[in-house]
């Protein structure tokens, strides 16, 4: 019964896998790749072109504005969404009737696709006929996302608030759930209050599940493209043209293939990167 | 350090108890002196968490009061009280430090930085916990981590009392014996009260001074162990305690004596007045083969290394007989002897003349 078959075979099972993960990550990836070392014209024609096109993407102003914007929108909703999603989940009750009606509550805008999501808050925000542009403007405050780049980001920011800080408070909420009693009542012996529970043992028992929100919340915002497109289109003017926005248009838009390649690549290789390093930054801080 | 007294406890977490069924502690009267070491023993289910953690604040009784040194802290808190608890599963602060652990209750306190370092230090080499001092508490072992939370207690000088929720539970089995002793030799040390909650018989009786014993939310005997061996008040201690544990075998009841299966029992009580169901209860080890005495049939004999272990049967109840080396044990039947002073006659289950 101990002895452990070697067999060959095996490898066949994985094969599926292979060919799934080839066709749809890595021949499409390396199609990327290929368009971005190479200058594209009419009819077939390409020309060797080297690290031509993402020397241009990256000294291009426009892509390091969209950049930059990404990046703060990102650090913006992160800043947000982190604090915010915990704050709720420990105000959420932790057993009773109300507890199934909470989550239920809270799962709903995770529900809502992210074009209707664009799209309802499209109509919402109208100064002229929308409940909360209409009632921002009567209550005498300028507000128009259509024409100001700042009622623009507030608008844009405000809709992923509330598309996504659900996900985080019931990461947040899961966390809190499993820390045992007998750590609210050692701390209550300890004379602990109520900022010493949460700094030592709520918040450490959340860190894992915290690193989870903060990975998801950062890719899923890196590359948001739908509910913005759809609220703002981009604009006024590039205002809230995000990187993924950005490249639709160059290479959709303007069909400049080569740059293009080059700006996935890089914008890829960034979201890589930066969830490797908080992904390594916040295991370790658990480790060590 | 102070004197615990809990008087006409009843506790239900039912809200409204109507038969005793709904209580998971029906009357508890007790007095625990300053300084004592004290166990909990009972099965599980038998309400004694319910009783610890009603002494620590965590749950409000039903009825009745709790005392220290005479003040009624029935409505206080936990912080208020001044006590300290070491629960079943280690609960340390994960990301701090052994010292900082250590530190927090004192920190919470307001206590100087040079107070809390002197008392930190002192604790953790009461510990053997110096070493470790400037680690991370999450990385250390079970019997370490229960160590910090014991120390979390005894840091704090004015500890009403420390109590300890099945401390050992997770500890592994070779260590359990050493944290034990540790745990006896801090007693003897700080001479803080410490109640120790288990429903393993050898923690309560190698930790404790006075064993309370509990079943079905009463106290059934309060005592040293060796009383509790010697002297049980209720079949279940005598039963509970001991392995294997007591003999019980019904009787009858003929002018005060005991009679089983027919022959006249000498036990070291009288039975006066009887209301129920008597039986006599008797240890193993004091039951022995005799050339004339009750009839038993004898179904096997186990060797446990040390001395064998006879079960016979005596008119339908089984018996259990210590039997030593060097002793033929005949096959079939034999004749079984009682000590006398160690036989006793119980009705109902209580020790007839005993003291409830």
């Amino acid at each position: 019964m101990a002895t452990k078959t070697h067999n060959e075979r095996a490898w066949w099972f994985v094969l599926p896998v292979v060919l799934l993960v080839a066709f749809n990550a890595v021949v499409p990836l390396m199609t990327v790749v290929n368009y971005s070392v190479q200058e594209s014209f009419s009819q077939g024609v390409w020309f060797w072109s080297g690290v031509e096109w993402f020397e241009e993407t990256l000294n291009s102003s426009r892509f390091q504005a969209a950049l930059g914007r990404q990046l703060l929108f990102t650090g913006i909703i992160l800043a947000i969404e982190i604090p915010l999603g915990i704050a709720i989940a420990l105000t959420m009750p932790k057993t009773g009737p109300w507890v199934p009606v909470c989550l239920v509550l809270m799962a709903l805008p995770l529900l809502i696709p992210w074009n209707v999501v664009g799209a309802m808050w499209n109509i919402f925000a109208l100064p002229d006929i929308g409940l909360l542009g209409y009632t921002v403007n009567a209550l005498g405050i300028d507000y128009d996302y259509t024409q100001q780049p700042l009622s623009a980001w507030i608008t844009v920011i405000a809709m992923d608030v509330w598309h996504w800080t659900s996900l985080v408070v019931l990461l947040a909420y899961a966390g809190l759930a499993s820390i045992p009693d007998a750590y609210y009542q050692a701390a209550k012996i300890d004379g602990a209050g109520r900022w010493a529970v949460f700094r030592h043992i709520e918040l450490p028992k959340m860190n894992r599940v915290l690193t989870i929100a903060i990975l998801l919340r950062f890719m899923d915002s890196f590359m948001i493209y739908t509910e913005p497109f759809v609220l703002t289109g981009g604009g006024p003017g590039n205002s809230t043209t995000f990187l993924s926005i950005d490249l639709v248009k160059k290479a959709l838009g303007e069909f400049d293939l080569g740059p293009a390649a080059a700006m996935s690549l890089i914008y890829f290789l960034i979201t890589l990167l930066v969830s490797w390093l908080f992904y390594t930054l916040m295991t370790r801080q658990e480790e060590g | 350090m102070a004197r615990i007294t809990l008087d006409s406890l009843r506790h239900s977490y039912a809200p409204n108890p109507k038969g005793a069924g709904d209580y998971a502690l029906k009357e508890i009267d007790l007095d625990w002196q300053d300084g004592g070491a004290y166990a909990l023993l009972g099965p599980s289910g038998c309400g004694k968490s319910t009783l610890l953690n009603i002494v620590s604040g965590l749950v409000t009784p039903s009825e009745g009061r709790i005392l220290f040194d005479g003040e009624d802290v029935t409505n206080l808190p936990p912080d208020q009280r001044n006590i300290a608890q070491v629960f079943q599963f280690p609960v340390i602060y994960d990301t701090m430090t052994v010292y900082d652990n250590l530190a927090f209750p004192l920190r919470n306190r307001g206590v100087a930085r040079d107070a809390v370092d002197a008392r930190v230090r002192e604790i953790a080499t009461m510990l053997e916990l110096d070493d470790t001092l400037g680690r991370r508490a999450a990385g250390l072992t079970p019997d370490a981590k229960q160590k910090i939370s014991m120390g979390r207690g005894l840091v704090r000088d004015d500890v009403n009392v420390i109590m300890f929720d099945e401390p050992l539970t997770v500890i592994d089995p070779h260590l359990k014996w050493k944290l034990r002793s540790k745990l006896k030799e801090l007693h003897h040390r700080v001479r803080a009260t410490m109640i120790y909650v288990t429903h393993d018989q050898t923690e309560a009786l190698t930790f404790a001074d006075r064993v309370v014993v509990m079943d079905d939310g009463i106290v059934v005997q309060i005592g040293t162990p060796v009383e509790l061996f010697e002297r049980p008040a209720h079949t279940f201690v005598g039963h509970f305690i001991g392995s294997p544990g007591m003999n019980v075998i019904p009787c009858s009841i003929d002018n005060g004596q005991a009679i089983v299966a027919g022959m006249s029992v000498a036990t070291e009580n009288v039975a006066t007045a009887t209301s129920g169901r008597t039986e006599i209860g008797v240890r193993p080890e004091f039951v022995t083969l005799a050339s004339e005495g009750v009839p038993a049939r004898i179904i096997r004999v186990a060797d446990t290394g040390r001395h064998r272990i006879m079960e016979a049967e005596i008119a339908g109840a089984k018996v259990h007989a210590v039997v030593g080396d060097g002793i033929n044990i005949p096959e079939g039947t034999a004749h079984l002897a009682f000590a006398p002073d160690m036989t006793r006659i119980y009705d109902d289950g209580w020790l007839i003349g005993g003291t409830r």
